[in-house]
C-alpha cells in the first residue's frame, strides 16, 4: 500500500515531464497500432479466404488467360465439387479515383461464396438479365447505387464503355465482410469479346470448390498434372495462397511499414528510459535515505519499476483508446482499404509494447538504485 | 560502569580514490555508553562522518571490531544490517533528507512501515512524536511547506519514532540559522535527558558540540581525546 502511494506520488512529482512522457507514449502506441492495422488491412483478403476453395490460374502469369475448355475437365476431377469462372475486368467508373474491383463471373459463382448473401428474387433477376450486375453493400452505400441503376464502366483491359444494370445488392454473411466489388456475367463479357474477335473463351482464374479440406493439396496437384505439357499449364493453389501472392507484390512496402512501427517503439523506449534514468538520478539521496532507514534494495527497485509501469500504462491505455477512433477516421478520409479495423491482436500488441517499454526503461535505473551505497547516495546532495 | 552501548576496538577504514588507497580511520578504540550524548568534532577529512557511518551500520569497517549492544555489526550481511538499522538506529541528516512527496506525518511514519505495527498504532505513535517536536499542527504539510528548522524537527521525529537504541546525527544544525540551530540542539538535549536517548552527533561547530555531554576530537583519522 505504501509502495503504491509512493509510486503514484513519484510519477506525478514532475507533472510536465510526466505529461510529456505519457503523451509521447500515447502517440507512439497510437502510431504503432495504426501501422499494424495498415499491415493487417493488407492481409485482410488472405485472412478471409476459404479453405474449401482453390484457385487455378495460368502457371505463367495472372495476365495470361486459360482456355474456357478447362472448366469441364477440372469439374470432372476427383474431389472437385464445383468450378466457377472469374475474370478481372479492371474498369473505371467515372474517374480512376472511384476504383473498385469488378469481376466477370459464371452464373454459379455465388454458390462457391456462401459468405455473400443475396435474396432469391434478386439472384433470379440477375440471372435473367444478360447485362445485369450485382454490387456489394459497401459499394452501393459508398456511391449510392440502388437496384435498377445503370452503371457505365469504361474498360481498360476490355476496351469500350460497358453498361451494367444493377439487379441486386449482396451483403456479407458476417459483419466486417468486404462487399465493395461488382459482379457481372462472364457470358456477357465473352460474347462481346467473341464479336470483337479478341480474347474470347478466355478465363482469368477458375475457382474450384472442394469439400474435403485435407485433400486440397492433392487435388491441386492433380489439376496441374492434368494440364502439364499443354499450351496453357496451370498453377493451382489455395485461395489464401492466391491472395497472399498479391500481398507478396507489396512485400517491401509492408516490411518498411513494420520496421517503421518498431522504430517508433524504439524511439519512445529511449525517451522513457531517459525519463526514468533522470528521475532515478535526481532521487539518489532519497533512495539512500530509505535504505539507511531499513528499506531493502527490492523495495527501491519496485519503486522505480512501479513508476515506469504506471506511466507506460497511462500512455499505452491512452494510445490504445485513441487507436479505434483514429482508425475509423482514417477509413473515412482515406478509403484505400475495404477493411481497416483494429484487431484484438493489434490492441494486445500495443499493450505488450507499452509493457515492454516500461520494463526495459526501468531495468537500469532500478538496478542502480538497488545497488547504490548509502554513503555514496547520501553524498549526492551534500 | 555499565556495559558500553557502542564498543569500538582498533577500527580502521580506508577508501580507494583514483587507484590510491587513502586511510580515513586508523586504530580507533572507543566506548559509548547508554544515555551518552557524544559530539564528534574535527576538521574536514578527519574521518568523523566515516566513523558515524560505521557506527550507524551504513558503511563497513576494513579492520577492527564494532559492537552495538553486543552485536558485531561489521559481521552482518546487507539484509541483516538493513533490518538492524531499521530497529536500532535513528538518523538525523544535515539536509534533513525528508521525502518531498510525503507529508510530515508520512515521513515520520516511514520507519514504522517496516514494523508489524497496525495502522492505528502507527498513527498514534506518529502523532505523539510530532507533538513532542512541536509540529502537531503541521502533520499534513509537505517538506517544501516547512522552514528548515521545522524540517529538521520532522527529521528528528522520524529518527525517534521507532524508539531506536541509538540516534546518529550528521551536522544536524549545519544548514540552519542560529535560532533554529539552538532550537534543534535543545530538542536533542531533551531527547537525551528526558527520554534517555543515546545520541552521537558529528559537528564542526564548537557551540553545537557544547550541547553534548562528551566531545571527541578526531584528526587525520585518529582519536585525539578518547572519551
Amino acid at each position: 500500500m505504501f509502495l503504491l502511494k509512493l509510486v503514484l506520488r513519484n510519477a506525478f512529482r514532475h507533472r510536465l515531464r510526466t505529461f510529456l512522457t505519457v503523451t509521447g507514449l500515447a502517440v507512439a502506441v497510437l502510431a504503432y497500432g495504426m501501422l499494424q492495422t495498415v499491415v493487417d488491412a493488407w492481409y485482410a483478403g488472405a485472412a478471409a479466404a476459404s479453405a474449401t476453395r482453390l484457385v487455378t490460374r495460368s502457371a505463367i502469369s495472372l495476365a495470361v488467360w486459360l482456355p474456357a475448355s478447362y472448366e469441364a475437365r477440372i469439374r470432372g476431377m476427383e474431389g472437385v465439387k464445383r468450378v466457377a469462372r472469374s475474370n478481372w475486368f479492371g474498369g473505371v467508373y467515372q474517374e480512376p479515383k472511384n476504383f473498385f474491383p469488378q469481376f466477370a463471373v459464371s452464373d454459379n459463382y455465388l454458390d462457391l461464396y456462401p459468405e455473400f448473401v443475396l435474396t432469391e428474387a434478386e439472384r433470379a433477376a440477375w440471372l435473367r438479365d444478360r447485362k445485369g450486375c450485382l454490387v456489394g453493400r459497401q459499394l452501393a452505400d459508398k456511391f449510392g447505387f440502388k437496384v435498377g441503376d445503370v452503371l457505365p464502366i469504361r474498360g481498360t483491359i476490355y476496351p469500350g464503355t460497358w453498361e451494367f444494370v444493377i439487379r441486386g445488392v449482396f451483403d456479407g454473411a458476417e459483419p466486417g465482410k468486404v462487399t465493395n466489388h461488382l459482379l457481372f456475367h462472364w457470358d456477357y463479357l465473352n460474347e462481346t469479346m467473341r464479336k470483337a474477335k479478341r480474347r474470347a473463351d478466355a478465363v482469368g482464374v477458375y475457382i474450384v470448390g472442394i469439400d474435403d479440406i485435407d485433400s486440397a493439396a492433392a487435388i491441386a496437384v492433380n489439376i496441374d498434372a492434368e494440364f502439364r505439357n499443354s499450351l496453357a499449364e496451370t498453377l493451382t493453389e489455395s485461395e489464401q495462397a492466391f491472395q497472399l501472392g498479391f500481398v507478396a507484390m507489396s512485400d517491401q512496402i509492408i516490411a518498411a511499414i513494420r520496421i517503421v512501427s518498431y522504430v517508433v517503439i524504439l524511439i519512445i523506449l529511449a525517451v522513457m528510459a531517459n525519463t526514468m534514468a533522470m528521475s532515478a538520478r535526481e532521487r539518489t539521496s532519497e533512495y539512500a535515505t530509505l535504505k539507511a532507514i531499513g528499506f531493502g534494495p527490492r523495495f527501491l527497485a519496485l519503486l522505480i519499476l512501479g513508476e515506469s509501469l504506471l506511466i507506460c500504462a497511462l500512455g499505452g491505455a491512452l494510445g490504445m483508446a485513441l487507436t479505434l477512433p483514429a482508425a475509423a477516421f482514417f477509413k473515412t478520409v482515406a478509403a484505400i482499404f475495404p477493411i481497416f479495423a483494429v484487431s484484438g491482436g493489434t490492441l494486445l500488441a500495443q499493450a505488450a509494447c507499452a509493457l515492454a517499454v516500461a520494463l526495459t526503461a526501468a531495468i537500469v535505473p532500478a538496478a542502480r538504485a538497488a545497488r547504490v551505497r548509502i554513503v555514496d547516495g547520501l553524498r549526492a546532495i551534500a | 560502569m555499565p556495559e558500553p552501548l557502542v564498543e569500538i576496538r582498533h577500527l580502521a577504514k580506508s577508501y580507494t580514490r583514483g587507484g590510491q588507497v587513502v586511510p580515513v580511520l586508523s586504530d580507533i578504540t572507543l566506548d559509548i555508553h547508554p544515555g551518552d550524548f557524544t559530539a564528534l568534532m574535527g576538521p574536514s577529512g578527519s574521518g568523523k562522518t566515516t566513523l558515524l557511518n560505521l557506527i550507524a551500520g551504513i558503511d563497513k569497517p576494513d579492520a577492527g571490531v564494532l559492537r552495538v549492544e553486543g552485536v558485531d555489526i561489521g559481521a552482518l550481511g546487507e539484509r541483516e544490517l538493513a533490518d538492524w538499522r531499521a530497529t536500532h538506529v535513528g538518523f538525523i541528516f544535515q539536509f534533513y533528507n525528508l521525502i518531498p512527496v510525503l507529508t510530515a506525518f508520512e515521513n515520520v511514519e516511514l520507519p514504522l512501515i517496516l514494523t508489524g505495527l497496525s495502522r492505528a498504532e502507527r498513527r498514534e505513535r506518529v502523532e505523539l512524536t510530532l507533538s513532542v517536536v512541536g509540529l502537531a499542527d503541521r502533520m499534513k504539510h509537505y517538506p517544501n511547506e516547512l522552514s528548515g528548522g521545522q524540517q529538521q524537527r520532522v527529521a528528528i521525529a522520524r529518527a525517534v519514532v521507532g524508539d531506536p537504541t541509538l540516534i546518529v546525527a550528521d551536522e544536524p544544525t549545519g544548514d540552519l540559522d542560529r535560532v533554529s540551530a539552538a532550537d534543534i540542539l535543545a530538542m536533542m538535549q531533551r531527547l537525551n535527558r528526558e527520554l534517555g536517548k543515546t545520541i552521537i552527533m558529528v559537528t564542526h561547530d564548537l557551540n553545537a558540540a557544547k550541547a553534548a555531554k562528551t566531545i571527541i576530537h578526531l584528526e587525520k583519522g585518529e582519536l585525539l581525546v578518547p572519551a
